[in-house]
């Protein structure tokens, strides 16, 4: 391994002879400094190693289909025949939603946190939403299905139907289990998210940036909202990206309240599926290597869309606490 | 024309921050309607059998997950011996000898491995070590949430290592000890106990875990002798638990719940109030 080899090189000081090299060896400092260097490198090992395997494991499907994988909406395993249409829209859709009901909800709990608050208030409840972020989500799970889908049955879709039912997206019959019940699940999960990054963000905005802004007369909220809040913007829009990287991928939650149909439908209270809950659902079940194969094509999908998004995501965050997020 | 003016920005000001606040109690609230329903629900569903008793076959009432909590442990046993070590001296590379390019490619592989999401992960596991013996194991469910302790176990050791002071690894080397020797009897010492919170941090997180699992480790309805064969765990159970048509499974798949969340947050409170009292950043 090459890169084995130059940092050894560097490690000795800059006029060591042979010597010296071996009386570092004999002290332990090369042989710590290689077998660290071997595991950070496992890190690498594992991250290809998982890009390699998605890869080979799909290759009957990425052959047959080619790119019309993508926007193929047939799904059925009997005849053969596979797109992933149905799961991307249906997983697009959910996050959507969730990022409609979160993103308001978590800049606004991370404004009051960052610049109403008092430190101490705003530690404590920092140190609830951390607790909220830990919830495993099989348990956000079981409580949408118990909880969320008769209530959405019972009570949010009537409500929503009777003020907003004009339009398209919420026209059809209300089962419950849907798009829309898999997006607020999915609101709930990722919220804390968008509230602990966007939060740390706020906090790093330069007191004098307020000060000048009240000092001109502008109220609480005008500061607020127009002095520090765009100064964070690219922190605050990195959570976000955070957070949807997360709602592409959550599975578990998803899976128990969606439906688990693969069509398109306009309906938000239409079932529908996601990527991440067809590979959860049929993957025991996959007779077949096409279906199989077709199944881990779904989760290359997946996984580059996050790999996009969280790699767009950190660039954002590292951008603003550079204190480069103000033009 | 002007007072009407200020009048109104003056009401808007006050509108938007009470929302800011009703916001943010919003989602605290959430947290505590959680537990608030587990424990409900959990705590009329919990008894000894739970704890004690295999599953029942189906269509019998009564029963419990004595399995899926050995099964659970286990899992976790095996990602503790393979994610730990690799997170922590992967870590410690960081830390004390990384070269700035390789360490930043190495901080950022992690990044992305900690992104992934978990059932991606769990297919990984499935085609490293399932689909070569052909059957599910107590062991692919292992090493499936042992990559998932790597990134954040990496993550801890090196802030952790990072945090301590440059004055007390000075002081070592000043008294003729070698680098690895400054490591290993000084700095790790002195960092053990936020990266041994980090490491619980990590495995906290793995616990709860289910999509990894359901194609890897898969599940039992009985014990689980050894390492190749299917296990059941908490998660596992509290699924399949959940969506079947039994009443007498969904009470179970409550007490399940409730032991999980109870777990989870024990260790997430315990170590967070040890991480916040050393002031060391809160993005773990």
């Amino acid at each position: 391994m090459s890169t084995a080899s130059t940092t050894f090189e560097h490690a000795a000081p800059p006029n060591a002879g042979p010597r010296a090299f071996i009386q570092r060896l004999r002290q332990g400092d090369e042989i710590a400094h290689i077998v660290t260097l071997i595991f950070a490198a496992g890190i690498l090992l594992i991250t290809s190693l998982l890009v390699y395997e998605l890869w080979i494991n799909s290759t009957l499907s990425r052959h047959q289909f080619g790119l019309n994988f993508l926007w193929t909406q047939t799904w059925d395993p009997i005849s053969g025949d596979f797109g992933a249409l149905p799961f991307i829209y249906g997983t697009l859709v959910t996050s959507i939603v969730s990022l409609v009901i979160a993103v308001p909800l978590g800049v606004a709990a991370a404004v009051f946190l960052a610049e109403l608050a008092p430190r101490k208030l705003s530690d404590g409840i920092a140190f609830l939403i951390d607790l909220l972020a830990a919830v495993p989500s099989v348990i956000y799970g079981l409580l949408g299905i118990f909880i969320v889908v008769p209530l959405m049955r019972t009570t949010i879709g009537p409500v929503i139907k009777s003020v907003l039912g004009e339009l398209p997206i919420f026209k059809g019959p209300n089962y419950g289990v849907g798009f829309l019940t898999a997006g607020i699940v999915l609101a709930i999960m990722i919220v804390p998210f968008i509230i602990s990054v966007s939060r740390e963000v706020l906090l790093t905005v330069p007191r004098d940036q307020r000060e000048a802004a009240l000092g001109l007369g502008a109220t609480r909220w005008e500061a607020t909202w127009k002095v520090v809040v765009p100064w964070a913007r690219t922190g605050i829009m990195g959570s976000i990206f955070l957070a949807l990287a997360r709602a592409l991928g959550e599975t578990m939650a998803v899976t128990m309240v969606i439906g688990n149909d693969p069509k398109i439908k306009a309906s938000l209270f239409a079932p529908g599926y996601t990527i991440a809950a067809v590979i959860a659902n049929e993957f025991t079940e996959a007779t077949g290597d096409l279906y199989l194969n077709s199944l881990i094509e779904l989760g290359l999908v997946l996984f580059l869309i996050t790999f996009i998004l969280n790699g767009l995501a950190r660039l954002l965050i590292v951008a603003t606490s550079r204190g480069g997020g103000h033009p | 024309m002007n007072r009407g003016r200020l009048l109104w920005r003056k009401s808007l000001n006050v509108v938007m921050l009470t929302l800011t606040g009703l916001s943010a109690f919003g989602v605290v609230s959430i947290l505590f309607l959680i537990l608030g329903y587990l424990i409900w629900n959990g705590g009329r569903s919990l008894n000894l059998d739970f704890f004690t008793q295999l599953p029942k076959p189906v269509g019998e009432t009564g029963g419990g997950m004595a399995n899926a909590i050995v099964g659970s442990l286990k899992l976790l046993l095996l990602a503790a011996l393979m994610g730990l070590p690799v997170g922590l001296l992967a870590g410690i590379y960081l830390a004390e000898f990384g070269g700035k390019f390789f360490s930043f490619v190495i901080r950022y592989t992690t990044d992305l491995l900690n992104g992934v999401p978990s059932i991606v992960i769990g297919i990984f596991a499935y085609s490293l070590v399932v689909l070569p013996v052909k059957h599910f194991s107590t062991l692919a469910g292992g090493v499936a949430l042992g990559i998932m302790v790597i990134p954040i176990t990496v993550r801890a050791s090196e802030e952790f290592l990072r945090s301590i002071p440059g004055s007390l690894r000075e002081g070592a080397m000043a008294l003729g000890a070698s680098k690895w020797r400054t490591i290993a009897t000084v700095i790790l010492p002195a960092a053990s106990g936020g990266i041994i919170t980090g490491m619980l941090l990590a495995l906290a997180r793995v616990a709860g875990e289910t999509a990894p699992l359901l194609f890897t480790a898969f599940s039992n309805r009985f014990w689980s002798p050894g390492w190749s064969q299917p296990i059941a765990s908490l998660p596992v159970m509290i699924y399949t638990y959940a969506i079947a048509p039994y009443d007498d499974w969904h009470r179970q798949a409550w007490a399940a719940g409730l032991i999980l969340l109870g777990l989870v947050l024990l260790a997430n409170v315990g170590c967070r109030l040890v991480l916040n009292r050393g002031g060391v950043s809160r993005s773990i």
